[in-house]
């Protein structure tokens, strides 16, 4: 373990994958819209459109979609291993992959206002680390997109307009608010991630670790899983549709995560993810050896 | 469904109402935020050609260099337009553009450069980059490309039956207020909260 180039590449290949293959259960919720909405309808030929188009990348290996997002990563290692060289055999892959054009050069200097050119730049890709017991590396990472990016939202309760008060119901409104003010902006159908508590930082990166979770599965916590559940309808109640068109399919789903808080503080952070919602893992044993993770 | 082809007359442009399901064929260019402020800087005499009567894409393409110097969109889906919101109007009467093409629809003050100059927003799927890098067989040339880098530089492109759906047209009809309306009267239902 920590063979540089070895990483690097195998790193190269997770980018690939996330970038140019959805994965089968953001396939399966699309594919589950298509069949609610009227053929023939800008709803049913934007979903026909999404799906030709998620197949199409994946045949001839090109990315989903051209907003290649930021690299969000989350890096689970075991004792001993160097994080700094982790990071740094991630950087290198983010720059190879933009070479390949798995990725686009999506980093620009905030002052200068120029392209760094090469995919990477100050705080691209962001990458967490996190130490286990367990003896290999598992890597998960996102390609979280800029337009879906700039409708993710942070309320802090109570708040009046929307007579959400610090429990389940308020952010059960804040929420739903959250998905209108959004509309198609983000590319909808999207995926909710959403974080509970916490402060202005752990929240948002919380929400998103959100995403990680298969979209079938069940909250542990049985309150968040009704909620969940609750949200997903009530999202698709409201009619934005894909694209913003009009229509029954607005979220693929919604994953609820909960930080404690601050006496003082409740916030609802919502991450807004795509319907490219792109993501992918790998895990690397002690002896090097590479599992591809679903 | 209609097949347009560009550049387009005014007459052609003003017969599309929202909900048209339109495809394009012939010479466009791309153009987001920098080029929109650098469009409205001053009158850029070397742009306006293909820009007149045609369309501006909203697009940050993935572009490949070929060997012999020549260009490829390898992924060209469409990008947020309403950050170009402050400005759209004002070029799409300085520079005659027919129509715009981006994602999430866009606001009161284009809704109203759209019915005074005679153009429409058109709609492509948001993320379908393949599907729509596939309609897009030639890029001609690029202007801006080491200022502004890949994304948003001005790419003057060829395109062949590109789908795009028409949701604000010249005539104040817009399909993103009619369905904010209606999702914001579902909300208030939903949360039980007054008009």
């Amino acid at each position: 373990m920590g063979v540089t180039e070895t990483n690097t590449e195998t790193f190269v290949e997770l980018i690939r994958r996330a970038s140019t293959e959805l994965p089968a259960d953001v396939v399966a919720a699309l594919e589950e819209g298509r069949r609610a909405e009227a053929t023939g309808g800008l709803a049913g030929i934007a979903l026909n459109t999404i799906l030709e188009n998620v197949e199409l990348a994946r045949d001839i290996s090109a990315p989903i979609c051209q907003d290649t997002g930021t690299p969000v990563v989350w890096i689970h290692h075991p004792v001993g291993v160097s994080t700094r060289a982790l990071k740094a055999d991630f950087e290198t892959a983010v720059r190879e992959a933009t070479r390949r054009k798995y990725l686009r050069p999506n980093a620009v200097n905030t002052l200068s206002g120029s392209n760094t050119g090469d995919g990477a730049g100050r705080g691209i890709p962001f990458v967490h680390f996190e130490e286990w017991d367990e003896p290999r590396i598992e890597v998960r990472m996102i390609l979280k997109g800029g337009g879906s990016e700039n409708v993710g939202t942070q309320y802090k309760l109570p708040d009046t307009k929307l007579g959400a008060g610090r429990d389940l119901e308020g952010v059960r409104r804040a929420v739903l608010d959250a998905v209108v003010q959004a509309q198609g902006k983000g590319c909808a159908p999207g995926v909710l991630g959403v974080c509970v508590g916490g402060d202005r930082v752990s929240a948002f990166e919380h929400s998103k670790r959100q995403l990680l979770r298969p979209l079938k599965d069940t909250n542990p916590i049985r309150e968040l899983a009704e909620l969940e559940g609750r949200l997903l309808r009530e999202g698709n109640e409201l009619g934005v549709g894909p694209m913003g068109f009009g229509g029954k399919t607005t979220l693929l789903g919604v994953k609820v995560g909960v930080l404690d808080r601050l006496p003082a503080c409740y916030f609802v952070t919502v991450t807004y993810m795509c319907w490219a919602d792109r993501k992918a893992g790998v895990s690397i044993d002690e002896r090097g050896e590479v599992t591809w993770l679903s | 469904m209609a097949e347009l082809k560009l550049p387009v007359s005014e007459e052609k442009i003003r017969a599309l109402k929202v909900g048209d399901f339109v495809e394009l064929t012939g010479r466009m260019i791309t153009g987001r935020d920098a080029a929109h402020t650098w469009l409205m800087k001053e009158f850029r005499a070397d742009v306006a050609p293909f820009m007149k009567d045609s369309v501006i894409y909203h697009c940050g393409p993935v572009v490949a260099k070929n060997d012999d110097g020549s260009y490829d969109f390898v992924a060209a889906g469409p990008t947020t337009s309403i950050r170009e919101e402050p400005y759209q109007a004002d070029v799409i009467g300085r520079y005659g553009l027919r129509g715009v093409i981006g994602k999430g629809g866009m606001g009161a003050k284009t809704l109203a450069g759209l019915a005074e100059h005679g153009a429409v927003y058109l709609h492509a799927v948001g993320g379908a980059a393949q599907v729509l890098a596939r309609a897009i067989p030639r890029v001609e040339r690029v202007f801006m490309l080491e200022e502004f880098g890949v994304p948003e530089a001005l790419w003057v492109i060829e395109v062949e039956r590109f789908p795009v759906m028409v949701t604000m047209d010249s005539h104040g009809g817009s399909l993103h207020d009619e369905v904010e309306e209606r999702s914001q009267a579902k909300l208030r239902e939903l949360l039980g909260l007054s008009g």
